[in-house]
């Protein structure tokens, strides 16, 4: 067996074996300080593997944590047969809250109350901080120190993105009412 | 108010009213479902907007405010708690139409003057920016709903842990070749000086505070003898004993070393 190949299994192996994403420096950081591969060596080797995956159920993602393996989305309506459970839904306060976050970061809770014209709870905010979705960047240095929300990797994880770059596009600010549908 | 208004706000609750618009009109039993679907007055009003295909850029007051005025009286008349966001609105929405049927103020030195409808638009614009982003993102592929990451159960695999402690042959060990040394360059003792491990204890301490790390061997002064090392190799014993000292081995096979606890 070549090295590459080796490598392709071990890397297999520790992408299944852990239930959080692997980044590639995670990954290096396994093998023994001596025989540790470049990191251009185990991209090359998650992307051979990932392309060995192709006729199957399973792929590699990468997300803002590093790599995962998962049910490609095809087959996600059989996983979501077999868990027989509703996935949680968020409320639209929630999901305007944390679209505003991820969006305009750093935002105060004034900012999102501002954009929202209604008030925050702290219950979102707090429910928010407890999920790792956003964490405190700091504190705005004007009087009351609100603390600055920003979003986390465990935030991009959750919504398959690997970066804010990936996020939907921003709509114009001029089609907004004429193009989307906001019927109730 | 006009009388239209009038009519409105007074027989809506209890019949179906014919002239009320279509697009309007909602029976009273679902309205409370219908407003629990707005997250505020901002969200309303954009509902009002789009409902009717107005221009954003270009809302006609009059229309809006009336339109959000029955609203709020319905929500009055069916004794929803009315948050308090939806009435700053309406003061809103009721100024900004005053102020656009008052005789124009006197110019500003640009020329223009500003609109009075600006601000609102700015902040239903940005609003309707952010719902759309949410709903975009309600819509991107999550865990627990469209990805579900594969993992295999380890659960079985015993994990072996690095070795990290010093087995007491190692110590041994170090101890012997330490005595050997001493051997060969140690002299006939005569006099005979009582060691104190107590003692020696604290010596050791004393010359490992300020350097926080002694290689094992350091520790012994050679000359004392055979009798010297096993006083203080049983110092160094008692030390990690009552848990000042750390007996530290950075790998297999290399040197030992001690240094003071944390907490010390």
């Amino acid at each position: 067996m070549n090295e590459i190949d080796a490598l392709k299994k071990t890397l297999e192996a520790l992408l299944f074996a852990s239930d959080t994403p692997l980044s590639v420096k995670q990954l290096q950081e396994i093998f023994p300080e001596l025989e540790r591969p470049a990191k251009s060596v185990i991209v090359a080797a998650i992307q051979q593997l990932n392309s060995d995956y192709a006729n199957s159920a399973l792929e590699l993602q990468q997300v803002a944590s590093g790599w995962r393996f998962q049910v490609k989305s095809e087959m996600s309506p059989w996983i979501a047969r077999l868990f027989a459970k509703k996935p949680p839904k968020y409320s639209r306060a929630i999901l305007e809250t944390i679209a505003i976050i991820a969006y305009q970061q750093p935002v105060t809770r004034g900012n999102i109350e501002d954009i929202r014209g209604v008030t925050v709870s702290s219950h979102m905010i707090n429910t928010l901080l407890e999920r790792e979705w956003v964490k405190v960047l700091g504190h705005k240095e004007v009087p009351g120190r609100p603390a600055l929300y920003g979003t986390t990797k465990v935030f991009l994880d959750y919504f398959n993105l690997s970066s804010l770059d990936d996020m939907p596009p921003l709509q114009e600010l001029q089609n907004l009412v004429t193009e989307g549908e906001l019927g109730v | 108010m006009t009388t239209t208004e009038e009519k409105n706000a007074v027989r809506v609750a209890g019949e179906p009213y014919l002239e009320l618009p279509d697009d309007l009109y909602i029976p009273p039993e679902a309205l409370e479902v219908f407003l629990e679907a707005f997250e505020g007055p901002l969200d309303l009003l954009l509902y009002l907007i789009q409902k009717q295909n107005l221009d954003i850029l270009n809302i006609p007051m009059l229309k809006i405010t009336q339109q959000y005025m029955t609203y709020i009286e319905l929500m009055t008349q069916l004794k929803l708690e009315l948050a308090a966001e939806y009435l700053l609105m309406a003061a809103l929405l009721t100024e900004i139409k005053s102020r656009l049927l008052l005789p124009r103020a006197v110019k500003t030195e640009e020329g223009e003057e500003e609109d009075p409808r600006a601000e609102l638009i700015r902040r239903l614009q940005e609003y309707a920016q952010m719902k759309q982003a949410s709903e975009a993102l309600d819509a991107l592929p999550r865990l627990e709903r469209d990805i579900f990451p594969a993992f295999v159960d380890t659960d079985n695999i015993s994990v072996q842990k690095p070795e990290v402690q010093v087995t007491l042959l190692e110590i041994v060990l170090a101890l012997q070749g330490v005595l050997k040394r001493a051997e060969q360059i140690s002299h006939h003792v005569i006099t005979k000086e009582p060691l104190s491990v107590r003692e020696r204890m604290t010596d050791i301490m004393a010359k490992l505070l300020p350097l926080q790390s002694l290689r094992f061997e350091t520790c012994f002064n050679q000359q004392e003898g055979r009798a010297g090392v096993v006083v203080t190799f049983l110092a160094i014993l008692e030390l990690s004993k009552a848990e000042l000292i750390d007996i530290i081995q950075e790998a297999p096979f290399m040197p030992l070393s001690i240094s003071p606890r944390e907490n010390f």
